[in-house]
């Protein structure tokens, strides 16, 4: 790893302005991606302006009929909360499947979706619930805040400070892991919504995507049998070692499935 | 580039030093302080044998900054037992059979603390689930996994 000026953020507004103070500044939350980016020297910041210790950026409450999480929130405590459990249980499983109890410790839902890797779990969440992501400046709908692999709508400097997700009826997720890296090859979130089913699917292609045959096909029939004749087209999703282009389209049917069977 | 002072508690003792930006907690454990006793495997955040607890919470030293660290407390593998006496899951551990070469096992022993005080009623396939980020190459998890199960009943007697 090449060597930076570690700064600890005290405040957002403080965060802020050492970032903007820096040549070349990364956030760092959990570290959990950026860490073993540096290591690989695939990337060489300046500085790092440590989000660690903004306590306000932390915490799960509910709004209305939103559930509302803060950036820098683990994701043993989304796993573990009774409100996140209660209301969006999903969400709750979900979290429980992100790597191992070690990264669920430290990693946090503001820095998986500032990453967005094709393969993260959350962004399949975000998408399907619709939920609308907050940052210092704006709010930012989840059809617009995922822009392509590792990529998103975040402007430089912009910092993630919230996520508001609108309670659905009802919400399943599915994934099959790779079973090293433990990321989904493939993961399906489905929610039923009040602006009808939506369903996101991440790890399959360069980036989350919605899969809009599924959600007609759930409008007018809420069950695993809907979605089990719909077949995704193999065009290009994601070819690697672990998985062909074709069996992930497969996986897209079995695992969306199963999430609706999780969802009840 | 700047060093930095830090300061923070290890095993119940007051520690300092000077580090880089760059300087890794597991180095500064192992580097500065001579706590040896936490490994490094893979340095890439797979395989848990760098684990120790951070504020009480299990956490993969060789992905930590050891200036994140500065004011925190700290436990690692010298920390858990009392003079001779083993901790209940180092002694389960031993009873077990549940290393071989024994290079995981700092890394297994705190994790398998921290997932006991998750959840102190963890079923096999609980342990099993727990265990993912920790990775050994000898024993096939059997014993690790009965060792586990055994030091929780006695961890909550
Ligand atoms: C062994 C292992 C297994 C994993 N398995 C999974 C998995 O199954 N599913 C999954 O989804 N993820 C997985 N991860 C990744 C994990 O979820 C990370 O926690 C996550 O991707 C990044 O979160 P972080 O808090 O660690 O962010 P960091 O690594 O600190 O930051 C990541 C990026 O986001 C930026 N950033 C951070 N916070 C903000 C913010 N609030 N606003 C703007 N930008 C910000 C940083 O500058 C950086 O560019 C795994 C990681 C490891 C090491
Ligand atoms: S050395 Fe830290 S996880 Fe392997
Ligand atoms: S006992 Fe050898 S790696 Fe686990």
């Amino acid at each position: 790893m090449y060597d930076f000026t570690y700064q600890r953020a005290s405040s957002l507004d403080d965060a802020k302005s050492k970032f903007s103070g820096a040549d070349d500044a990364r956030y760092m939350a959990g570290g959990m991606t950026l860490l073993p980016v540096l290591k690989q020297r695939l990337d060489q910041p300046s500085d790092l302006v440590d989000l660690g210790f903004l306590d306000d950026l932390k915490g799960i409450s509910e709004d209305g009929g939103n559930l509302v999480i803060k950036a820098m929130t683990v994701h043993h405590a989304v796993n573990t909360s009774d409100l996140v459990k209660s209301k969006i249980p999903a969400l709750a499983h979900l979290a429980g499947t992100i790597g191992d109890p070690m990264v669920r410790n430290r990693g946090t839902i503001g820095g998986s979706l500032a990453n967005n890797d094709p393969a993260a779990s959350y962004p399949s969440a975000v998408l399907a619930l619709n939920a609308t992501i907050h940052t210092d400046g704006r709010t930012i709908a989840a059809d617009d805040f995922f822009t392509g692999m590792f990529d998103t709508a975040l402007n430089e400097g912009e910092l993630i400070t919230q996520v508001s997700f609108p309670i659905p009826e009802k919400a399943g997720y599915c994934h099959f892991p790779n079973p090293a890296s433990r990321y989904p090859i493939v993961g399906v979130f489905v929610a039923k919504t009040a602006d009808g089913p939506r369903v996101a699917v991440t790890g399959a292609g360069a980036c989350v995507f919605q899969v809009p045959e599924m959600e007609s096909a759930l409008a007018s029939n809420w069950s695993p049998d809907a979605v089990a004749n719909v077949k995704c087209s193999a065009d290009g999703l994601n070819e690697d070692i672990h998985a062909s282009p074709e069996y992930r389209a497969h996986l897209i049917t079995v695992m969306a499935k199963r999430a609706i069977e999780a969802a009840g | 580039m700047s060093s930095y002072s830090i300061k923070m508690t290890v095993n119940g003792k007051e520690v300092s030093g000077e580090v880089e930006g760059r300087t890794l907690l597991v180095q500064f454990l192992r580097d500065h302080l001579g706590l040896t006793g936490t490994h490094v495997g893979c340095d890439t955040t797979q395989c848990g044998a760098c684990t120790v607890h951070v504020n009480g919470r299990a956490m993969k030293s060789c992905t930590l900054l050891a200036a994140h660290a500065d004011g925190a407390d700290v436990t690692t593998i010298e920390g858990l037992a009392d003079g001779d006496n083993l901790h209940p899951m180092q002694e389960a551990f031993r009873e077990h059979h549940a290393l071989q070469c024994g290079f995981c096992t700092p890394g297994m022993v705190m994790s398998a603390i921290g997932l006991v005080k998750d959840n102190p009623k963890m079923s096999e396939k609980d342990v099993r689930h727990g265990l993912e980020g920790n990775i050994c190459r000898c024993t096939g998890y059997h014993n690790i996994v009965e060792a586990i199960l055994d030091a929780q009943t006695k961890m909550g007697a």
